[in-house]
């Protein structure tokens, strides 16, 4: 065994791990370093050490965040946004793939051309003139804007993931259930949608994390203090930068951790996802 | 095919092609409307139509061209460092590595984080005080601190450096991916006749990884063109003085900071374009068979 592990580590393959854990360290820093600055005490912010671990490390920082500032509301806030916009683009997506997977109709390669095209142009430049008509139309400072505005730019990308899933279920199944005297709605619901609950899973989780994530936006629809979700909260915290620092990493942490194994565990999924709607060669 | 009505798959599709074109397409034509009016905050209701006068500021301003020469640095900088990175750790992994899942968990985390998370945090790091980075340069190095947010160069290069972090795993994800669909044949066939390991990389892998990288690359510019974020959050804003915007950031100032909103449009109109002409010779790459 010993002598198998020596013919193992040839000169090359040390090498190889060598440059990997460098890799891996120098990816790892910068989030080691919300975990340190979060554990530093209130008076020593202004700290040089680059200990991970500071010497007088203490724990104060999380209550702090989660009672005496506002967390729980952005944590609530961000919650109804997300849930909202999680909602509305599961079921559009589930019917207008279903659209796209099972009829050929006028119009089908444009429209799908141009739910792809539309993904291509982001958020960012559509954000100006619908800042301009939600402020006509009141919508400023409410979370209907902003759910709204979410759900278009994650829309496309569940739409071509639910089409991509449909695409692998065989058609036989639902024809079989039509002859059965099913209506086409009823095989839909009750025969496809079954069928397909990891990519309805996926498209959940692409519209959630779409908009429990996002800064830009909500910067612009959203002003008032009470409105505010977690990533305008946050940035709240890290903008005071001397006395909020160990605050801001605290939160940080407890947004980011569910969010990073969430990803780790759907990771596969996810990439499975993306190359079925459309990016595949 | 499933046999419906006519209508039926109208219907279907009508919900999400309303809000799209609520949300996506009207927008864009209420945009390019707007690009003509003198639309600003003084103006708000009783704005009038001046022509091309707006587009003439743009492109008569000198601004607009550095930020073009920006963006266009900030997104080759950017795809280059993650395509070499992203590469060469897909390489590395791809080979006999002990800890292979671990490494490739680690690896990724950077993907994982919210992004804002990442680009406040790198932010502090940044500090030219108390912050990491410098902390680090000086206690382990025995170097000089470099003034990320005073000097206009290094007030660029941090956000660079923060998203060639945050970039790398999806092009290294997305090489491994590839590089396990390519036949173990391939290298068998070019083992016996006696292919060099570059041989090999370059007349068997890349040429198979060719087809998977590139719409990921494409799609990676195109992202990487239009990211807000991380300069936003890494500069706050374009500090010091506007001097780290690209085109995206610069709108976005324009508009909501300084709210020159019809100036700000007919500016997002001519991005449009550029990036639509990119778009236009880069689509035949991503769009699937089937959709060309």
């Amino acid at each position: 065994m010993s002598a198998r592990r020596r013919g193992f580590w040839t000169p090359g393959r040390v090498l190889v791990h060598a440059v990997l854990m460098v890799a891996t360290a120098a990816t790892l820093y910068p989030i080691l370093q919300i975990v340190a600055i979060s554990l530093r005490p209130a008076d020593r912010l202004y700290s040089t050490s680059l200990a991970i671990i500071p010497p007088d490390a203490t724990l104060e920082a999380y209550p702090t965040v989660l009672f005496e500032r506002d967390f729980l509301l952005w944590l609530r806030n961000s919650f109804v946004v997300a849930a909202g916009v999680t909602l509305i683009g599961v079921v559009l997506a589930a019917t207008a793939g279903y659209a796209f997977s099972r009829f050929r109709f006028a119009g089908w390669r444009a429209a799908l051309l141009a739910f792809l095209v539309s993904q291509l142009f982001p958020a960012t430049m559509l954000m100006l003139p619908l800042y301009v008509i939600m402020r006509h139309l009141g919508l400023l400072d409410s979370f209907a804007g902003l759910a709204i505005a979410y759900t278009a730019t994650a829309l496309p990308f569940c739409v071509w993931t639910m089409r991509g899933y449909y695409d692998t279920v065989p058609v036989e199944i639902e024809q079989a259930a039509l002859v059965d005297g099913a209506t086409p709605w009823q095989a839909f619901t009750q025969v496809l949608l079954p069928l397909v609950t990891p990519a309805l899973a996926i498209t959940a989780l692409f519209s959630f994390m779409a908009a429990w994530s996002e800064f830009i936006v909500a910067r612009v629809v959203l002003s008032r203090q009470s409105l505010y979700t977690l990533p305008l909260g946050l940035e709240s915290l890290a903008g005071r930068f001397q006395t909020e620092w160990a605050n801001y990493a605290a939160g940080s942490l407890m947004v980011c951790v569910p969010v990073m194994v969430l990803f780790l565990v759907l990771n596969r999924a996810l990439i499975s996802g993306l190359s079925l709607g459309g990016v595949k060669q | 095919m499933i046999r419906a009505p006519r209508w039926y798959p109208y219907l279907m599709l009508g919900p999400a092609i309303a809000i799209m074109l609520l949300v996506v397409f009207l927008p864009l034509l209420y945009n390019i409307w707007l690009s003509f009016r003198n639309m600003s905050l003084a103006h708000f209701m009783d704005h009038s139509f001046v022509g091309l006068r707006q587009y003439a500021l743009v492109l008569g301003d000198p601004v607009f061209y550095v930020m073009l020469g920006k963006s266009i640095v900030w997104t080759a900088v950017n795809l280059l460092f993650h395509a070499l990175v992203g590469v060469s750790l897909a390489l590395l992994l791809h080979g006999p590595v002990r800890g292979k899942a671990w490494f490739r968990a680690l690896l990724v985390l950077p993907w994982a984080m919210p992004q804002y998370i990442s680009a406040l945090t790198w932010r502090g790091m940044f500090n030219a005080e108390y912050g990491a980075i410098n902390l680090v340069l000086r206690q382990w190095f025995h170097l000089p601190g470099i003034p990320w947010q005073t000097d206009p160069f290094w007030a660029f290069v941090a956000p660079i450096l923060v998203n060639i972090w945050l970039g790398f795993p999806f092009i290294m994800v997305v090489t491994l991916g590839g590089l396990s669909a390519i036949p173990v044949a391939l290298y068998e066939a070019a083992d016996l006749d006696g292919a060099s390991w570059w041989q090999k990389f370059r007349n068997v892998t890349w040429p198979q990884l060719l087809p998977v990288l590139s719409p990921a690359l494409i799609l990676g510019t195109v992202w990487t063109f239009n990211n807000l974020n991380v300069i936003w959050l890494v500069s706050q804003g374009g500090q010091p003085g506007d001097r780290t915007h690209i085109l995206v950031t610069y709108i976005y100032k324009v508009a909501f900071s300084y709210s020159r909103y019809s100036y700000a449009a007919a500016f997002s109109v001519v991005v449009l374009i550029l990036l639509s002409i990119f778009l236009l010779f880069a689509m035949r790459k991503i769009a699937p068979a089937e959709a060309r």
